[in-house]
């Protein structure tokens, strides 16, 4: 039987993780508790982390927001700095699992799963996301491309937890998408997807523009020859293709049960022409 | 271990393995079979109950993190012996074939006019996306869910 523990705040949770060694932390359990049903090894107790306020709370100021590491992906959809200012992530998280799912799953679970079709990811990537991590002596940040260091790999040491995500808010003009291609409209594991934040000038010149593969390598992928081959130029079909070119080059996909290698680099590829139609 | 909490209404105290999932805890400790199980695992909706009126998926959740919540469950929303909207709608425009699906199916709506009471055809497919039926093609579903919604906003 596992042990299943509540604490009211970060101290608490502290003691109790250094006198349960080999514990688990549990946020909205979408992951872990799959998993745990899956493999069948139950970790001696669980942390959940439901209970603590500093955890689920957003706070932003003019430059930056800072979500708690259990806010929930519905939070984050009904949240009006995410719709307006940071709409890439808005994207992801309303096509992110179901209802049910989105009530549950954790922007916090979704980066410590670390899983290369993590939807928040992406966005994280192109909005230049920190991640703040702590234990019970210690208080460090890294930037979300640190934080990840491979599929299912994360920068976490032992007794250390994510307590929040901080994203520096985009200057205004800016625009952030992210596309989604996945075998059926909801509840799909990402075949291929494309988050993207760029500045125009006034005459359609890109000033600005980066962008982040999931589902297409080991990790987040990101190309900064194809966003160097955009800036300076308007967003043409035709300099898309091109790009688009790049792309399917640079990323460095898996075959697997949902898609091929080759077809993932393709999608890649593919993704950006949609920018072609957005202003 | 005990856990105090809300079931369909009645204070609820129950000796439980803090570790057993909330489809067993419902199913098999308090006789409430009407939320089924199919996959175990997120994907089908089957399974999907409301946790202070939100839409959950009880084979992702322990036993433990019930303790002060309020749960509803298909037997706890019908009213004195009357159908809930929803219910009723999925009975007059034909949204029940086999009736697995169907006690997940009907949280979901709820769960989606708390949060949408005006919603389109195209929102309703996504507030029903978790929840998998194997039988009506959906399109009766989408009716039943759809004059539920005009029923509740006082349409006829
Ligand atoms: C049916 C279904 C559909 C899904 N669809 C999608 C989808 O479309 N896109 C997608 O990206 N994901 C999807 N997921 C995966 C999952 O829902 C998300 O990754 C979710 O964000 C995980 O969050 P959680 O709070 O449930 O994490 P949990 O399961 O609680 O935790 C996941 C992992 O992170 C660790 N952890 C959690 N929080 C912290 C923290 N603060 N500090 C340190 N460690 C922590 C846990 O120990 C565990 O190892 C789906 C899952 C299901 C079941
Ligand atoms: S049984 Fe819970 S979602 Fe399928
Ligand atoms: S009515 Fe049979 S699964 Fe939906």
């Amino acid at each position: 039987m596992m042990e299943i523990f509540f604490p009211d705040s970060l101290d608490e949770l502290w003691a109790i993780m250094s006198a349960n060694p080999g514990g688990a932390v549990m946020a909205g359990g979408t992951d872990l508790l799959v998993r745990i049903r899956k493999t069948g090894r139950k970790p001696p107790a669980l942390f959940c982390l439901e209970r603590i306020d500093e955890l689920k709370q957003i706070r932003e100021n003019e430059k930056v927001i800072f979500i708690g590491a259990y806010v929930t992906h519905q939070r984050l959809l009904e949240n009006l700095t995410v719709q307006k200012r940071l709409r890439a992530l808005w994207d992801a998280v309303s096509v992110l699992g179901s209802p049910p799912v989105r009530h549950s799953g954790t922007i916090g679970g979704n980066l410590c799963t670390a899983s290369p079709a993590g939807d928040t990811l992406p966005p994280l990537y192109v909005f230049g996301a920190e991640v703040d991590i702590r234990s019970k002596s210690n208080k460090r940040s890294v930037s979300v491309a640190e934080f990840i260091t491979g599929p299912g790999r994360t920068s976490l040491h032992s007794g250390e937890i994510v307590t929040r995500v901080s994203i520096p808010l985009p200057a205004p003009g800016t625009i952030s998408r992210y596309y989604k291609a996945g075998k059926r409209k909801a509840m799909a594991i990402t075949v291929a997807s494309m988050a993207v934040q760029a500045k125009k000038d006034e005459n359609g010149i890109i000033e600005l523009i980066k962008l982040a593969w999931g589902s297409a390598g080991a990790t987040v992928v990101t190309l900064p020859e194809a966003e160097e081959f955009l800036r300076g130029h308007t967003l043409s079909e035709e300099r898309l293709r091109q790009a688009g070119k790049l792309v399917s080059a640079g990323v460095t996909p898996i075959d697997d049960i949902r898609g091929s290698a080759a077809y993932r680099r393709m999608v890649a590829g593919n993704l950006l022409l949609r920018l072609a139609h957005e202003n | 271990m005990k856990i105090n909490f809300l079931l369909n209404g009645k204070e609820t105290e129950i000796e439980i393995e803090p570790d057993r999932r909330v489809i067993d805890l419902l199913r098999e400790e308090c006789g409430l079979t009407g939320s089924k199980e199919c996959c175990g695992a997120g994907e089908c909706g089957a399974c999907t109950i409301l946790v202070d009126g939100e839409s959950r998926l009880s084979c992702l959740m322990l036993a433990a993190q019930l303790e002060g919540r309020e749960v509803i469950t298909i037997e706890g929303l019908a009213k004195d012996g009357c159908f809930h909207v929803v219910q009723q709608a999925f009975v007059d425009y034909g949204a029940v074939q086999c009736g697995f699906c169907t006690p997940g199916m009907i949280l979901a709506a709820v769960d989606l006019l708390r949060r949408n009471p005006t919603p389109s055809r195209e929102q309703i497919r996504e507030g029903i996306s978790g929840n998998i039926c194997r039988c009506t093609g959906y399109q009766k579903i989408v009716d039943a869910v759809y004059f539920a919604s005009l029923a509740l906003q006082g349409v006829n």
